[in-house]
């Protein structure tokens, strides 16, 4: 079922902002019906290739082709509407599509929003506003669905439902999905590939394989050691350089 | 009445009309103090108006426009945060204004009144210019009313669905620098952002939808201008400030109306 050609492929992508390299000859694509989640640590550039795929953002090196003609659906991982802006969700839904079928039904009962439609946008939970905005990215019935942090703020139940629900639309909507998350376990069962980012690609594959990857250990791993090693207790001695212990000489100030 | 009001009062009305649905924009897009620095380079188009001995609405749209452009070029550079630059360029603009009318010696401009604007001397062509030009504006609002409004939530989103967004985000800053060139001579560059934010933050609480918003916004704007040239006209007071006053105060009672929620 999966097309041979992708419907977004990047080739050797490099970022680097305000002097700091961001992505390094980053490679990636999604094709049809296929899931791909990106992992990686905070400040990995997960978001920032993202921006790339969408064409938001010019890489300095490297290509990136979308598929002509096909519609991308986005989430993004952050949308506060103006607290000041009365909206809602139901005018938030049609700024992205302008019509009400049989389709826009399906998606608003797929999500299980209709309570919600009279509901100002300012006023949901974590949850609904994920549900709220995952439905906006699928009216526009898309080739493409590409979601930053689908689950963020979400409780641990309703992660996995929505990752079990993100899979469904896989299915019915016969799409690409490229998604960004930060838990390999949960998406486990739901993607096909993993890519693991840390500015360039660590590893990536079947969840499976990456999750036992060295390398995936490895950055996965050293954060929790890191974890570990931000316990800070303060010393109430000092080193000279040979490793004796000396007297901090703050205490005679006291 | 006499023929002097009803021009001042047709004059209020069309900017309160126009003011409204850019006001609630540049609210939702916290843009209040971007709109007070191209009010202030207003004063700048006033003074190059008459040194180039060109139409003076030109030269302030002109010069409004300039320093949109200016400021979105110097907000890619990303050194100075926003309010800063803004601060800059208003305050530069102005005083450079001032020193360029101060050269002019055969030209003697009522400053005050540019700066707080002179509704009871509104001529028939200012009306037609503030009734045109608020036409043309709401035309073009209407036209990219739901593109704008997708911008507002969330501009990366509205790129991705295919919202010309450069575009849309210059037709705006055209809009608002069309607005204050056209109702300078009636509030003033001091005044004229409080007539854009003033009624559409006062409209707020009455409003569920956005378009219901700038409707409300204009009904409060055009109270504000008939309250304000009602006491300029009974107790004497300065027509431009005594609106910019009734609006404020419309909006002080409403934030002491009982909340409904």
């Amino acid at each position: 079922m999966t097309d041979a050609s992708p419907l977004v492929k990047a080739t050797g992508v490099d970022v680097s902002l305000g002097g700091r390299t961001i992505l390094d000859r980053v490679h990636l694509s999604v094709a049809r019906g296929q899931i791909v989640t990106l992992i990686g640590p905070n400040g990995a550039g997960k978001t920032t290739l993202v921006r790339v795929m969408l064409g938001l953002l010019k890489p300095d090196a490297g290509r990136v082709e979308r598929m002509r003609g096909i519609t991308i659906g986005y989430m993004p991982q952050k949308l506060q509407v103006p607290e000041n802006l009365p909206l809602t969700v139901q005018r938030f839904l049609k700024l992205a599509c302008d019509r009400e079928d049989a389709a826009c039904e399906q998606v608003i009962e797929e999500l299980g929003i209709a309570h919600l439609l009279r509901r100002p946008m300012q006023n949901l939970s974590g949850g609904e506003h994920q549900r709220v905005l995952l439905a906006r990215a699928l009216l526009r019935e898309p080739d493409l669905l590409v979601l930053d942090e689908p689950v963020q703020g979400v409780d641990v139940t309703g992660q996995s439902e929505l990752y079990a629900l993100i899979g469904r639309i896989r299915d019915t909507y016969d799409c690409g999905v490229l998604m960004i998350s930060h838990d390999l376990h949960l998406v486990m069962a739901t993607t096909d590939d993993v890519l693991c980012l840390n500015g360039h690609v660590c590893c990536s594959g079947h969840p499976e394989s990456v999750s036992r990857h060295p390398a995936y250990l490895e950055l996965f791993g050293s954060k929790v050691a890191d974890n570990l090693a931000v316990y800070t207790h303060h010393h109430d001695h000092a080193h000279d350089i040979h490793g004796n212990i000396i007297e901090k000489q703050e205490h005679d100030h006291g | 009445m006499d023929d002097f009001l009803v021009r001042a009062l047709a004059a209020g009305i069309g900017v309160a009309l126009v003011a409204a649905p850019l006001g609630v924009f540049v609210v939702w897009r916290r843009m209040a103090y971007f709109g007070d620095t191209l009010a202030h380079s207003a004063l700048l188009g006033v003074a190059l108006g008459f040194l180039l001995g060109i139409s003076l609405n030109i030269a302030v749209m002109s010069v409004s426009l300039l320093m949109a452009l200016m400021l979105l070029a110097l907000q890619n550079r990303k050194q100075l945060a926003t309010d800063t630059l803004l601060g800059i360029l208003a305050h530069s603009a102005l005083s450079v204004g001032l020193v360029v009318m101060a050269f002019q010696q055969d030209v003697r401009v009522d400053l005050m009144g540019y700066l707080f604007g002179d509704i009871l001397a509104v001529t028939i062509s200012d009306l037609l210019w503030v009734w045109g030009g608020g036409v043309v504006v709401l035309m073009v609002l209407g036209l990219i009313w739901q593109q704008l409004l997708a911008i507002t939530v969330h501009e990366e989103l509205a790129q991705v669905e295919g919202v010309p967004v450069l575009r849309t985000r210059l037709l705006f800053m055209l809009m608002i620098a069309m607005v204050i060139a056209v109702s300078m001579k009636i509030v003033g560059v001091l005044l004229i952002t409080s007539m854009m934010i003033i009624p559409a933050a006062t409209a707020r609480r009455f409003s569920s939808t956005p378009e219901q918003m700038a409707f409300v916004a204009a009904l409060i704007g055009i109270v504000a201008v008939g309250l304000g040239l009602a006491g300029s006209w009974f107790q004497d007071t300065p027509a431009g400030p005594s609106i910019v006053v009734s609006a404020a105060l419309l909006f002080l009672v409403v934030q002491l109306l009982p909340s409904r929620r």
